[in-house]
């Protein structure tokens, strides 16, 4: 026996001599292989280019439908025509109602642009959110940071702030829903690790408290202010301008920008905190950007919009459900898909009832409520489709 | 944008140069930790050196998790835990990922990515720094080392435990880094890839790296390592060449388990614990007889 341990070969590890008469047993052999790298199974991008590719004509087609429709009608050609006119180019229609191209350009375009924008940034945020936490119940309406930027801009209406300057319901909604984010992550991470029902309950307990902050507010305000409350928590993109639509564009370029730069990370991040640590990642950097980057784009979205529901939620796991998890392309599909799916439910706001308008965030918790309850369903077997 | 740049994507760190067999990767003085108040281990001292495998084993509780996270960096530690020449607390996190990688025993997942996917995740350190053919071929390659090619295109979360601690190994190696520390990365294996994944990571340490592995099992222990280092009640208890650190007086007292060690012909270790008897109490009526009768029948 060699007290020093004789380095065994490498390549074949030597077998306990255990034979026992029944002859001696085969030696094993290391795993081991001339890789190529050319047999690594490849990403279906094929997939990945058709979603997009859908997603992208769907909206500029959904675009193009919902400044179509309305009280006044205006044939598609008309309204190409209309866009042509404005950068200088000779195609489409020429506008037969007198009106028509103001009726576009003032009201429809505007409100349009906002719901793209709205849209965007909502489910953006609820795919960063969702792979912040690790977690795909992470919305910021699911917990309450839209009702805390809610709670806000609420503020800033009755205080008398909103009516002086068109920037007081946007810093109002921006400072409580970041205020409310770092609340709500606070609360809810405990050894680096986020328990749905810790977070599902901060939810409603900050939903609670925002419902009472709200309710105290509404009962405090003046009749004109309390109707602009109400009309607001409703979510509507109704009386869009192009004022609300440059205020909002700077914050959502900003977040829209910063969601796409740290995408790519969050896949490390869904190894858990030790491991994405280990693989080189500064953690805490990337989630306070990436919460910050929660609060500007819902904030954003709310301020001239309203509390619009599910979009956060259902879009990313929508598009998790077509192409995986990886966040590098899971945030911008999301992104598109999210305008997609709000140009849609505001046509459907404004044209279902002839003469009057459906709030928004009714319209798309009426359609995400009950779809959730069958993308839950039909995934049930598998965890609801992340485990 | 230069500075966003800058905010998102620090400049890209220099690759450690490699490490010739004998040099000293890994050199702890003195490291205690202590987590939430509790000091969890004191008093160990040790160095690790390229080309080396070491064992970290000890009783359940005994702290050799907190050690090999105190080693990886994830711990605040007193001391001195010193990694190609400097304080693991001052490496940057994205230096530290180039110079260790770490293998932790609980290995869940967020999202359902595919095994490709994962195994991919440990070439983010590398980012920037080898061209993707070099990260693809170490992929396959680890991917075929561990045995888990045949299922890279399966969600991890479908996978078995044994075949996620496959995969999340191989991720591990991946990373192609000086050091490697594994926490047990044989517990949920059966006997073929526990003895694979053992002869990779001595092999491994062969090609001129350091790995630290924390095992249960005394007898692998023995087998492939270089040197053991036993753990208890907070401290080191005994540290050296694997025949000579498990005694059986040593396992037995430390273990407080009567435990047998008997020498093979060949150098290797026989460890055993003591099994317990049958005390013979009284079994429940029914269940008793049958037994009895298949006990007498023996």
């Amino acid at each position: 026996m060699n007290p020093t341990h004789p380095p065994t070969s490498a390549e074949q590890p030597v077998l306990p001599d255990i034979d026992r008469g029944e002859g001696a047993l085969d030696l094993p052999r290391v795993l081991d292989f001339e890789a190529d790298p050319a047999s690594l199974p490849k990403p279906n991008r094929r997939k990945v280019v058709m979603l997009f590719l859908f997603l992208g004509v769907g909206l500029i087609a959904a675009s193009l439908f919902s400044a179509a429709l309305g009280q006044m009608q205006i044939p598609l050609v008309e309204v190409i025509g209309s866009l042509c006119r404005k950068v200088g180019l000779e195609c489409g229609a020429a506008p037969t109602h007198a009106l028509a191209d103001a009726a576009l350009w003032e009201v429809r375009f505007p409100r349009v642009a906002l719901a793209i924008l709205v849209g965007a940034a909502l489910s953006t945020a609820g795919a960063i959110m969702q792979g912040v936490f690790g977690n795909p119940l992470a919305d910021p309406g699911v917990i309450g940071v839209s009702s805390g930027a809610a709670v806000g801009a609420s503020l800033m209406i009755i205080t008398g702030f909103a009516a002086s300057s068109t920037f007081a319901i946007p810093v109002g909604a921006f400072v409580t829903g970041v205020a409310t984010s770092f609340l709500v992550y606070s609360i809810s991470r405990n050894r680096g690790r986020t328990q749905v029902i810790t977070l599902i309950l901060t939810g409603i307990a900050v939903n609670a408290f925002c419902g009472a902050a709200l309710a105290l507010m509404t009962f405090a305000a003046t009749t004109n202010q309390r109707e602009q409350i109400v009309f607001w928590q409703l979510g509507s993109l109704a009386g869009a301008l192009w004022d609300s639509v440059a205020t909002v564009v700077p914050l959502l370029v900003i977040g829209l920008v910063f969601a796409f730069l740290i995408a790519g990370k969050l896949d490390l991040l869904s190894l858990g905190d030790d491991a994405a640590r280990h693989l080189g990642l500064n953690i805490e950097r990337l989630r306070i950007g990436s919460i910050f980057v929660v609060a500007v784009l819902t904030a954003a979205a709310v301020a001239f919009a309203g509390v619009i529901g599910f979009v956060g939620l259902v879009v990313p796991h929508l598009i998790r459900m077509t192409i995986g998890p990886g966040h590098r392309v899971l945030v911008p599909a999301s992104a598109l898909g999210g305008a997609l799916l709000l140009v849609l439910a505001d046509t459907f706001a404004r044209t279902a009832v002839a003469y009057a308008e459906l709030p928004l965030g009714m319209i798309t918790a009426l359609i995400g409520g009950p779809f959730f309850f069958f993308l839950i369903k039909s995934s049930q077997n598998k965890g609801g489709g992340w485990s | 944008m230069s500075l966003l740049r800058r905010f998102f994507r620090p400049r890209t760190p220099f690759a450690p140069a490699l490490y010739t067999v004998g040099d000293v990767v890994l050199e702890a003085e003195g490291v205690a930790v202590t987590l939430g108040g509790t000091r969890i281990i004191e008093q160990v001292d040790f160095s690790v050196r390229a080309g080396e495998i070491v064992s970290i084993i000890g009783p359940n509780g005994a702290g050799k998790s907190t050690l090999l996270g105190a080693l990886a960096g994830d711990h605040p530690y007193e001391g001195s835990i010193r990694l190609g020449g400097r304080e693991v607390g001052q490496w940057r996190n994205r230096e530290l990922a180039l110079r260790r990688a770490v293998l932790r025993q609980s290995n869940a997942i967020s999202f359902p990515f595919n095994v490709l996917d994962v195994v991919k995740m440990g070439r983010a350190p590398w980012r920037s720094i080898t061209p993707v053919e070099v990260d693809d071929r170490i992929i396959a390659e680890e991917l075929l080392r561990s045995d888990t090619f045949r299922f890279a295109e399966r969600t991890f979360t479908s996978l078995s435990g044994g075949e996620r601690a496959r995969v999340s190994l191989a991720r591990a190696m991946t990373q192609r880094v000086g050091l490697l520390l594994l926490d047990e990365p044989t517990a949920a294996l059966d006997i073929n890839y526990q003895e694979q994944v053992l002869a990779i990571a001595r092999r491994y340490a062969r090609q001129g790296n350091a790995v630290v592995i924390v095992l249960h099992d005394l007898a692998a222990a023995a087998a492939y390592s270089d040197r053991v280092i036993m753990i208890a009640e907070g401290g080191m208890r005994a540290h050296g060449d694997p025949i000579e650190v498990m005694t059986s007086e040593l396992l037995s007292d430390v273990y407080r388990h009567p435990v047998r060690v008997a020498h093979e012909a060949d150098g290797s270790l026989i460890i055993s614990p003591v099994r317990f008897a049958d005390e013979g109490a009284p079994l429940p009526t029914g269940l008793g007889a049958d037994l009895q009768t298949r006990k007498s029948e023996r």
